[in-house]
């Protein structure tokens, strides 16, 4: 057992939360994670800013706007390993489902064009303003931007499966991949 | 139109596996083939639409929208790139004002890019309406331009200074020379048409025929070594009213052009073997399927062919012996390196996609039409001629212990005498390179069996030629120690497989993309050291795939990284593993700010 706890933070990018949902899903075993593991930045505790250096940081979610770059490599500043968590960090996932079609198509369809903003957006505006996040000209898997050190597969992944990385990486053993938790039909 | 396209349907007897003739012989006479055309297709088939764009969507000669009176398609090959492909290409945008994939503006002329086209013995060469213009300069493709705009006929653009040999018949016409550096003992020796099959009508039974192939030892030509009168003896076996003979005359692997030669001066030599095979089978029927790079030999083909039926050598009671009956018929790919592949050949000569199919059963008891089928390399054929004349004996006296008789190899890249060598196995890599004349000290590398297959360094260049060493389908490239490895070679062959993936299985459709992705990100020297490791370790994905293709098309990668590791990581020098190199944020959000700024 090592001594020292080890530090984790957690984000979601472009994702749903349905990755983070899922790392809830581990249950009473939380009880016993948080004995091992200290928490930082993470939505879990809500911790918005970095204050230490951590160990092991965890995404969710590609990258489909310039926020989501930046809050990407810092945790790869602050973090000594990464996991891309779930489909839409290891691949992009559902919102890189955009990606065949030209950026400027996107946009005039979600403001302009489409059924539900065609009267509702008189002044045609593509929303601009400085503040917001700039969208990028696709959806990037988080692998494309910074090194990604482990990648644990699922839409979303499992508990168990999360849980036996974790433990894993936390305690220093070989992880245990039993074929249930890698099976998905 | 309609007429056209049903008088094009009768000539097939409206029979739907030959939808690739139709699909071919539509496109030559309307040009292209559009929804209209597909529609009439259907009907007149009887069968649905999709059936018809499946097909029509898989080969990349076939095409949906017009290209052109003229079309032109460029050889993208690595020989073709050393040779000054790219000049070739500015000239031709130049002359037309277009850029390589568009039409001019007129609709007169297209200018595309296609994959090798079995020329590189004499490159930078293209395809203009089916027609080889090899050697090309930038002179003649002002000349050719200017001609073309003139709107004369293909001959007359092509002039009259034919290739040497049959490549002047007067069927052919063609500009391509042979290059036959040296002639061996089996495929290039004396041949007298007919005499093997008049032996066999004479002396011996189908299973003696088979029987002296097993003692010959004789391994296909193709690639991949299955020995010859095994495949034979189990077609044979195998039941089935109805038999067929393929000779696989796709040659698509980069670099390989031996067949072409072949056909061009032996073809009879060719069909003689297709005869001999289809006695020791009870084949009556023969199929050479021809890769339309090759089509400009196909009507000399069928004169051959003819000449043969009138000789005796095909049809019925051949050589007057009742029950010996066999006819051969050509058929021509649209364009797909796959369709090489024995079992994607045969789907392509039944009209379908050329996708591979799950094996077993393999084509010898269910091929062609599901009937037992012998597929065959050109050169495979030849061979087999030779050993039913002179004997098991004689061949076994030639080359190595696992390797007999000769092997006809296509030398082409950095070297003075590209061309056509056939010889004893056995030989080493350097003593090839000194027949070419390529000086090894020059040397940075040779290509071995195309991408397919292996690349080496001057270690290995004393290791010979024979399946027990270093196997090979027949084409060495010779890269010069002027070219850059990774961007003139390797970057070309990934994307060769990137394109020619015929996309059933998910590795090889999925990681073919990702090599040619990662080799790009290294040559534009924005890779890292992982990505080495990663191109390494994804290897053993590609094992998994259906066919030969997929298994392979991380060779170019795989090879070169095992033999020429520090070409790689001087391209990566200094690149930090944790951001990736080749991600720059203002590219990626260029677009957004371009809408957003619009008004
Ligand atoms: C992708 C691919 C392409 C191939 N292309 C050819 C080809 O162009 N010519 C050929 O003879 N064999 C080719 N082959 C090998 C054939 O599948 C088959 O093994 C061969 O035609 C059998 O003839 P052989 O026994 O005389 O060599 C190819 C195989 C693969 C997997
Ligand atoms: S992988 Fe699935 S669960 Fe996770 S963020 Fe993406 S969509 Fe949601
Ligand atoms: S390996 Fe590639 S080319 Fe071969 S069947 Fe699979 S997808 Fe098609």
């Amino acid at each position: 057992m090592p001594n020292k706890k080890k530090i984790i933070a957690t984000t979601s990018l472009a994702g749903c939360f349905g990755c983070h949902m899922s790392f809830l899903d581990i249950d009473e075993r939380i009880l016993d994670l948080i004995e091992l593991v200290e928490f930082n930045k993470s939505p879990i505790n809500d911790i918005k800013k970095f204050t230490k250096h951590c160990d092991i940081g965890i995404i969710e979610g590609g990258c489909c706007n310039d926020e989501n770059v930046h809050v990407l490599k810092e945790f790869r500043k602050n973090c000594d390993i990464l996991i891309s968590l779930g489909e839409c960090a290891i691949m992009g996932g559902l919102p890189a489902l955009r990606n065949g079609i030209p950026l400027s198509e996107c946009l005039e369809e979600a403001y302009l064009n489409g059924p539900t903003v065609k009267d509702a957006n008189p002044r045609k505006i593509i929303p601009n303003d400085p503040d917001i996040p700039k969208i990028l000209n696709k959806v990037y898997p988080c692998h494309e931007i910074v090194k990604i050190d482990y990648f644990l597969p699922g839409c979303p992944p499992r508990a168990d499966l999360i849980w036996n990385a974790l433990y894993a990486l936390v305690v220093g053993n070989e992880m245990l991949i039993p074929y249930e938790v890698l099976k998905y039909d | 139109m309609g007429n056209t396209i049903n008088a094009i349907i009768k000539k097939y007897n409206g029979d739907e596996t030959r939808l690739m003739d139709i699909l071919l012989d539509v496109q030559t006479e309307l040009g292209f083939i559009n929804d209209w055309t597909v529609e009439q297709i259907s009907k007149s088939l009887d069968i649905p639409q999709v059936e018809i764009l499946q097909t029509l969507s898989f080969y990349h000669f076939f095409h949906r929208e017009p290209r052109g009176k003229y079309t032109i398609y460029l050889n993208d090959s690595v020989v073709s790139n050393f040779y000054g492909k790219e000049e070739i290409k500015k000239v031709f945008e130049e002359e037309l004002g277009i850029k390589t994939g568009q039409v001019t503006p007129d609709g007169l002329i297209g200018l595309f890019e296609t994959a090798c086209i079995g020329m590189s013995d004499q490159e930078p060469a293209a395809l203009i309406n089916e027609h080889p213009f090899p050697s090309l300069t930038p002179d003649k493709v002002k000349n050719i331009v200017k001609l073309m705009k003139e709107k004369k006929s293909i001959e007359d653009i092509k002039g009259n200074k034919y290739g040497e040999g049959n490549n002047s018949h007067y069927l052919m016409r063609s500009l391509v020379n042979n290059n036959i550096r040296e002639k061996g003992a089996v495929i290039f020796s004396d041949y007298t048409p007919g005499e093997a099959v008049k032996k066999i009508v004479k002396e011996l039974s189908s299973t003696d025929v088979i029987e002296e192939l097993k003692k010959s030892y004789l391994r296909g030509r193709g690639g991949a070594g299955f020995p010859t009168g095994l495949k034979w003896e189990i077609a044979r076996k195998a039941k089935g009213d109805i038999k067929y003979i393929f000779c696989n005359a796709d040659e698509g692997e980069p670099g390989t052009f031996k067949d072409r030669v072949i056909l061009t001066e032996l073809p009879k030599l060719v069909f003689e073997g297709m005869i001999i095979a289809g006695y020791a089978v009870g084949a009556k029927y023969g199929i050479l399927y021809l890769r339309n790079e090759y089509r400009y030999m196909k009507n000399y083909l069928e004169h051959v062919l003819q000449e043969m039926r009138e000789e005796g050598l095909l049809g019925s009671f051949i050589n007057g012996k009742k029950g010996f009956d066999f006819d051969i018929r050509i058929q021509c790919g649209a364009g797909a390196y796959v369709c090489g592949e024995e079992s994607a050949l045969i789907e392509s000569a039944e009209g379908k996609r050329g996708e591979p199919r799950d094996r077993p059963p393999f084509p010898v008891e269910s091929g062609y039409l599901n009937k037992p089928t012998v597929v065959n390399n050109v050169e495979t054929f030849c061979t087999a001629v030779k050993i039913i004349l002179n004997g098991a004996e004689w061949y076994n006296k030639m080359g190595t212990k696992e390797s007999k008789g000769t092997k006809v190899l296509s030398i082409s890249g950095d070297c003075e005498r590209p061309g056509i060598y056939e010889l004893e196995w056995g030989f080493s890599v350097n003593d090839i390179l000194k027949k070419a004349g390529a000086k090894t000290q020059d040397v940075l590398a040779v290509q071995v069996g195309g991408p397919s297959g292996n690349c080496i360094s001057e270690k290995e260049f004393n290791r010979i030629l024979a399946y027990e060493d270093l196997s090979t389908g027949g084409s060495l490239i010779i890269i010069s120690k002027k070219r850059d490895l990774i961007k003139d070679v390797v970057l070309n062959f990934q994307h060769f497989f990137k394109e020619e993936s015929c996309g059933s299985c998910v590795p090889c459709r999925t990681l073919t993309v990702i090599y040619e992705k990662i080799i790009k990100k290294i040559v534009d020297g924005k890779g890292t050291k992982s990505d080495i490791d990663n191109l390494l370790s994804w290897a053993a994905f590609m094992k998994n795939n259906r066919c030969g293709l997929g298994q392979t098309a991380a060779n170019p990668t795989i090879s070169t990284i095992k033999n020429f590791r520090q070409l790689y990581e001087e391209k990566v020098k200094g690149n930090i593993e944790l951001f990736n190199p080749d991600f720059d944020e203002n590219s990626a959000i260029k677009d957004y700010m371009e809408v957003v700024n619009k008004k």
